[in-house]
């Protein structure tokens, strides 16, 4: 078979070329249609999942500290490596909605506040037990308790009371949330056995692969498990292995030396040079992660919204985005949420570079003199360059930015959230209302605009009981709106995720919650025959 | 063997011990004083001050600095390194393993670079200020004066980007082969002879031009031996004290200063688990590591030094 024809059927099974288009292009080529036809079947063949061998990846994010415990689970290596051995209730799917796994199904009281969730009768454990609802209480237990110091503590906080009856477990909240289902997805409540209260660094859980290499820093390895509830469907290899390549160079050599299948964190300013690789197929999703510039609202100067208004006015995000990104995202518009949230309203006016209304509205804020903006290498990638390019653009507006280049050990203990005009990063959050209820309501503990509206707080909360669709999505549009028009927030752009891909790696799903497929990359793909 | 050599050895070896103790204060006191505290560091940007206080609490941070060091000692001296504060495994075993692959692609490295330095620095004598001469040593400072990490790239660019020889990363663990591990080891180990080539090379062959001068080099060369004999029977064992303390520096660095060559290569060695901890001013793990590696420095120059004894004449032979 000619390289061409090969190449033409695979774009086929792909759905990146009409079957009629194919044909026509096998008949130019001088093959008969009958021939061609026999190749489109093969190719699709092609596409279904192979089965066996082994999958590398080569992860940036792992430490010799790490422990497999799902609770501490703060590095992208245990994300990637917690999504081969273990199972959530709920995982979010490439469009923003829910896949259930080991919940069934899902309902609540009219009030939203009581939930109950069938669990799924025939998941098993690693170790031959099966998945019961008390397992499911006790993961969520042990996650809600303040010893566990588990990451996933503030998500839990709303729950009154939970219990496993018969196949169900029932959740009471404290208030209302309609958003319930969305914080089960959280990718730390890993259910284990008895909720990993005897042991929550076992690693067995119910995930398609079980662990067999642990080593911190350096190596993680599963085998598939023969019992996987849904093993057709996920878990292609028959092995997994995460290398921890925390030096980007050697990340890219690893990929194309083959070492590896897929690698995460591709640097923006070397996109370019991987996608000429043969074989090499750079991968990225669009994030909800942003590289906000937090203003204090409540401290001078920053407590005068024609002085917030300047500076925001004052930001050349399409430049930033290029230069700092290298166009690798997606500008922002000064409140935290972009089109990757479910109920993310898009008509809403973007905001653009304008040195003369910046100028103005500084001249109506009545401010002299220069005003002090931290920043550091530690806030994001290309933090320094950013804080300098804002000078730039302001200086065009005839404001004065004075950069103070902070070390990053303490950045986040002694700037972040200290210190009133400085830059930093937000990953991130399921919905809209977890985004808006870690830092942007008056009594939160991140709240690092200092942005505190008792009638804000109102909005979040009546959007956050609303089971309405329609009537949350017109909540949070009015709630973006004043954010943007008010708020101590700047946002100059959302990141992507780049990753890539090596040679015969396929069923890759772009998934904007997270890098890698949501860190499914390994249980999702397979290498070619 | 008499007496002062027995002594001075002795009195090496007590003199490094109360070294190594001068170091572990030395250490304890470093990482004390280093800005913010392991609670701070493990929570990061999700820390809430309750959050913070129970950890700390649960750590043993409260205890004065004092208190933490004599309980660490005693551990110590037990044979008990303690547990790593930031994952609450003990340190150990999770160092022994790494230790274990530090130590093997020292011994790679120094296997390959230190016959080789010698070889060419008795070579670069014996044609001094000639071609061969100039050429070993534009080599071996070509090769020093650039960055490990440059090295490093441009041997992974074409062994195995390009030609696909030996692998870009050097992961190993339990189960490989010896021989497989020496593949994985094979660039990094490349590297680190290349960075460490020159040094020793130089001084063999400035100590042993050192001696060239010597009245009695001049009646071997007269009675009509070889050059590269009177090099080798008579000038290298008198030149033998110097190199041997460069050797050991040379060697010292590989185990201990190889940081940026683990990171290059992905080798899971001491640096990389030495790195990992102080940022996260996992204290207990600094200080173990810290003093492994100057248990190593000490040693090899208490090595050094014996060897320096043992080659001089006049300390083996007292009147």
């Amino acid at each position: 078979m000619s390289d061409e024809l090969d190449f033409l059927s695979k774009a086929v099974a792909k759905g990146r070329l009409s079957r009629r288009d194919f044909l026509g292009r096998a008949a130019a080529l001088g093959v008969s249609a009958t021939f061609a036809n026999s190749l489109l079947s093969s190719a699709a063949v092609a596409q279904t999942p192979v089965k066996g061998g082994m999958l590398k990846a080569g992860l940036q994010g792992g430490e010799s500290s790490n422990v497999l415990d799902p609770a501490l689970n703060l590095s992208q290596v245990n994300f990637n490596f917690g999504k081969c051995w273990g199972e959530l209730l709920f995982e979010l799917a490439p469009d923003g909605s829910l896949e259930n796994r080991i919940a069934e199904s899902i309902g609540s009281s009219p009030d939203a506040k009581t939930w109950t969730m069938k669990i799924r009768k025939d998941v098993e454990f690693h170790d031959g037990k099966t998945v019961t609802a008390e397992d499911v209480v006790a993961t969520l237990e042990r996650h809600a308790d303040e010893a566990s110091k588990s990451a996933a503590l503030g998500i839990l906080q709303g729950i009154e009371t939970m219990k496993a009856s018969g196949d169900e477990a029932v959740i009471t909240l404290k208030e209302a949330n309609a958003d319930f289902p969305y914080l089960m997805a959280d990718y730390h409540l890993v259910i284990q056995p008895n909720g990993g209260k005897d042991n929550p660094n076992a690693g067995i859980s119910a995930g398609p692969y079980k662990v067999t290499v642990n080593e911190p820093g350096v190596r993680y390895g599963g085998e598939k498990f023969a019992n996987y509830w849904q093993g057709d469907k996920l878990g292609h290899a028959a092995q997994v292995e995460i290398i921890v390549i925390n030096d980007p160079t050697a990340r890219t050599a690893a990929l194309q030396g083959g070492q590896v299948n897929m690698i995460n964190r591709v640097e923006p300013k070397i996109v370019d040079l991987i996608k000429r690789v043969p074989g090499v197929t750079v991968q990225t999703a669009s994030g909800r992660g942003f590289y906000p510039f937090n203003m204090f609202c409540d401290t001078a100067p920053f407590d005068n919204n024609d002085l917030r208004m300047a500076l925001k006015l004052a930001m050349d995000r399409e430049e930033m985005l290029e230069k700092i990104l290298r166009g690798y995202g997606s500008v922002g518009n000064d409140f935290p949420i972009n089109e990757a949230y479910p109920l993310f309203s898009n008509d809403i006016e973007q905001r653009t570079f304008d040195p003369d209304a910046a100028a103005a509205a500084y001249k109506k804020s009545g401010h002299s003199g220069s005003i002090l903006l931290r920043t550091s290498d530690v806030a994001f990638p290309g933090a320094v360059d950013a804080a300098q390019l804002y000078q730039q653009s302001c200086a065009k507006a005839g404001i004065t930015i004075e950069i103070k280049r902070e070390p990053g050990d303490g950045y986040w203990s002694e700037v972040w959230n200290k210190q009133p005009f400085s830059l930093s990063y937000w990953g991130g959050r399921a919905t809209q209302d977890q985004m808006y209820s870690t830092a942007y309501v008056s009594n939160a503990d991140w709240n690092d605009t200092r942005w505190k509206r008792p009638e804000f707080d109102k909005m979040v909360i009546a959007a956050r009981g609303e089971l309405d669709e329609t009537k949350r999505k017109a909540m949070y549009r009015d709630m973006a709106v004043i954010m943007r028009d008010e708020g101590g927030l700047l946002v100059p752009f959302f990141n992507q995720y780049i990753d890539a891909s090596g040679k015969g790696v396929q069923g890759w799903v772009a998934n904007p919650a997270q890098e890698m497929c949501n860190g499914s990359a390994l249980i999702l793909c397979w290498l070619e025959a | 063997m008499s007496n002062p050599i027995l002594k001075l050895i002795v009195q090496r070896i007590a003199l490094g011990i109360v070294l190594l103790f001068a170091v572990s204060v030395l250490i304890f006191v470093g990482t004390q004083v280093l800005p913010g505290d392991v609670a701070q560091s493990i929570l990061g940007q999700s820390a809430t001050p309750q959050s913070l206080a129970n950890l700390r609490e649960q750590l043993g941070l409260n205890d004065p600095a004092y208190m933490r060091y004599f309980r660490w000692l005693g551990g110590l001296l037990t044979g008990d390194l303690g547990n790593a504060l930031t994952s609450g495994l003990p340190i150990a075993p999770a160092i022994s393993g790494r230790l274990a692959n530090t130590l093997f692609l020292a011994a790679t490295a120094a296997i390959v670079a230190v016959p080789l330095a010698i070889l060419l620095g008795l070579l670069a004598v014996r044609y001094r200020n000639g071609p061969i001469d100039k050429a070993i040593s534009a080599f071996a400072l070509a090769s020093t004066s650039f960055p490990e990490f440059f090295i490093g790239y441009l041997l992974v660019y074409f062994f195995a980007v390009k030609w696909q020889i030996f692998p870009a990363i050097s992961t190993v663990f339990d189960g490989m082969s010896f021989l497989e591990r020496l593949q994985a080891v094979a660039l990094p180990a490349t590297a680190l002879t290349l960075v460490v080539l020159a040094h020793m090379m130089r001084m063999t062959r400035a100590a042993i031009l050192n001696v060239m001068q010597s009245a009695y080099i001049e009646t071997a060369e007269l009675k009509g031996l070889r050059p590269l004999d009177v090099i080798r029977k008579h000038a290298f064992p008198n030149a033998i004290a110097p190199v041997v303390n460069v050797v050991m520096l040379n060697l010292a660095y590989l185990v201990v200063g190889v940081v940026v060559v683990e990171v290059i290569f992905v080798y899971p060695g001491m640096g990389q688990y030495l790195v990992d901890h102080v940022t996260k001013r996992d204290v207990p793990v600094v200080q173990a590591v810290g003093l492994i590696f100057a248990a190593v420095y000490i040693i090899l120059n208490i090595v050094a030094d014996i060897a320096a004894i043992v080659a001089n004449p006049r300390l083996r032979h007292p009147k």
